[in-house]
């Protein structure tokens, strides 16, 4: 099925998906220990007093990704992309809606920790077999995942452990673990501005590497130039909401009018932070 | 609010019109984070093992990668465990409670009891501590408290290296019996693990857990007969036989027995409670299938919020 990228064969369908984060500790009597007895004891009747805020982070959101596309997604600040794509990866339930995906998404994010007192080389064999490797497998391409990460370019770190690393290098080798693999759905969050010039290079191909093995990559960026440079459609999120939906110039010409002269536009943006509660009795 | 410039130029145009629930349906698509089937479950698990184990050992070697003697701690701090109980018991009190062989009797039970204790706080800390990792890769969560069960195993075999040597400097004679020690390993790794994805659910909601639980344990071992005989302490006191058959039938009171009749020599059969194998299988199948089950029930919830 990897040689025939099948346009009508749909990957991830986001069906009017709503997400909505509880934040505990705020309003009145923050922080103390009888709101938080409070909190505890009354539960669901209490939210409200105890100060339980609602922080509605994506809102009736419904797209279609299909095999063989890359998808950008953009959005200022705070606009939901990631908490979208944590959704999609199956790490964060939803309020409404339905998420169905075929297979496994994979989300390739800057935050992915692995274990820092462990050697580069442990810790390559580890998230490979957390992958879903075999042992044989992890074994047969080690070499190239140490090669692609770069690591050894500057002498032989992939012996040393982790917390000796910068924090470019460390996750240089995070994405070089992941995209190791051939997933089904790739999730990448802001990966590609961690590395310098050309490991950018390399993950760029690397990426269009993975789409043509029948996969969907979706990737959260700030940096308008890789998502020119690697995606041929961009979904545009603002506080929350599906904004456009379309090919990658359109999209990104009417972004960056946004972005770059808000003045000029007819509603301007209120801080994307929540009014704050109304205060409890 | 909604200022959409325009509508979607859309590429390739999603049959929208369609239900999507109907076009995910039509085309196999699952719901994303959903929980498997337990037999689905299981075989996932299965096919993890290698992780399993991987993880286990790196956490293990992970533990003294800073320090200077690197692996040798492994065994030396097993050991300065066990020179620290023989001097306070041994040497200063004095005390044996009227238990022969009472060095080996105390550092078996030491080491024994050590084992669950620490299973069960690092299972506690499973997910709740490891939250990077579950939140940027797929794999069953039961296989976090598995695992950190393994490697108190691991840990607990450089221990029981180190009992050895000092069951043959206290005289205690090389026995058939010492075999006994593989089943009841086998048996208390199994009741560990279950108790610690009890606990590694538990301590994923509530992570206050992880604070309360030193308590409990160390509140546990007094009851478990680490450091006395349980039958001598409860004999000629006034108390219910209950009493005395509720405290050997404790999980790690049977398990430490076990461990102490199969090792050490003038440690009778008669001291173990009626049953004593059927206790410990009974325990390790609860602890195992029902934490398993427990745990299972709420995997698609960790990780989240």
């Amino acid at each position: 099925m990897a040689e025939n990228p099948n346009d009508t064969i749909p990957t991830v369908i986001a069906d009017g998906v709503d997400i909505v984060y509880r934040v505990n500790g705020t309003g009145a009597g923050r922080g103390s220990a009888t709101a938080a007895l409070n909190r505890i004891l009354r539960r669901k009747q209490a939210e409200k007093a105890a100060g339980v805020r609602k922080v509605h982070a994506v809102k009736n959101v419904s797209f279609v990704a299909y095999r063989g596309e890359a998808i950008g997604l953009i959005g200022t600040n705070g606009s939901g992309k990631s908490t979208l794509l944590k959704a999609v990866a199956g790490l964060l339930p939803v309020e409404n809606g339905h998420i169905y995906t075929d297979g496994q998404p994979s989300l390739l994010g800057v935050n992915a920790a692995l274990m820092n007192d462990l050697t580069g080389e442990r810790n390559v064999f580890l998230g490979g077999l957390a992958m879903g490797m075999s042992r044989e497998q992890v074994k047969q391409r080690y070499q190239e995942i140490v090669d692609f990460s770069g690591i050894n370019e500057k002498g032989d770190f992939i012996t040393l452990p982790m917390r000796t690393y910068s924090s470019g290098m460390a996750a240089r080798l995070r994405f070089s673990i992941a995209a190791a693999k051939d997933h089904d759905v790739l999730l990448i969050d802001e990966a590609l501005a961690t590395g310098d010039r050309s490991f950018q290079k390399r993950s760029e191909a690397r990426i269009r590497e993975l789409r043509k093995h029948a996969g969907t990559v979706f990737l959260v960026s700030h940096n308008n130039k890789s998502i020119r440079d690697t995606c041929d459609r961009v979904l545009w999120l603002e506080r929350g909401e599906l904004r456009m939906d379309g090919p990658t110039d359109e999209v990104l010409k009417e972004y960056e009018a946004f972005t770059g002269d808000k003045a000029a536009k007819p509603a301007p943006k209120p801080k994307p932070k929540p009014a704050p509660a109304p205060v409890p009795s | 609010m909604t200022q959409a410039l325009h509508t979607p130029p859309t590429t390739p145009t999603p049959p929208e019109t369609h239900d999507l629930a109907a076009l995910a349906a039509r085309h196999g698509l699952a719901v994303s984070g959903a929980r498997p089937s337990l037999p689905e479950y299981i075989r996932q698990l299965w096919a993890r093992r290698h992780f399993i184990t991987a993880f286990a050992t790196a956490k293990l070697t992970a533990q003294y990668s800073q320090a200077k003697l690197g692996q040798v701690w492994q065994v030396m701090t097993p050991l300065l465990n066990a020179a620290v109980y023989y001097f306070i018991f041994g040497l200063l009190l004095g005390t044996s409670h009227g238990v022969q062989d009472y060095i080996p009797f105390l550092v078996t039970g030491v080491f024994v009891w050590t084992f669950t204790q620490s299973s069960i706080m690092a299972g506690t800390r499973a997910i709740s501590g490891n939250l990077g990792l579950v939140r940027a890769l797929h794999f069953p969560r039961a296989a976090l408290p598995i695992s950190f069960a393994l490697q108190q195993l691991q840990q607990l075999l450089f221990s029981m290296a180190a009992l050895v040597v000092i069951l043959l400097c206290f005289g205690i004679p090389v026995a058939a019996s010492w075999v006994l020690a593989i089943p009841a390993l086998v048996l208390q790794f199994t009741f560990n693990a279950g108790v610690a994805m009890v606990m590694a659910r538990m301590g994923a909601k509530t992570p206050d857990i992880a604070q309360l639980m030193p308590f409990v344990l160390r509140t546990w071992m007094y009851a478990s007969g680490v450091m006395f005989s349980i039958s001598h302490i409860t004999s000629g006191k006034d108390l219910p036989s209950w009493v005395t058959a509720a405290l050997q039938a404790n999980p790690a009171a049977v398990y430490i027995d076990l461990m102490r009749f199969a090792l050490i020599d003038s440690f009778h059969a008669s001291q173990l409670p009626p049953h004593v194998w059927a206790i410990a299988t009974g325990w390790a199948l609860l602890a195992g299938v029902g934490g398993f089950i427990y745990f299972w029930k709420a995997e698609e919830t960790y990780g989240r919020g």
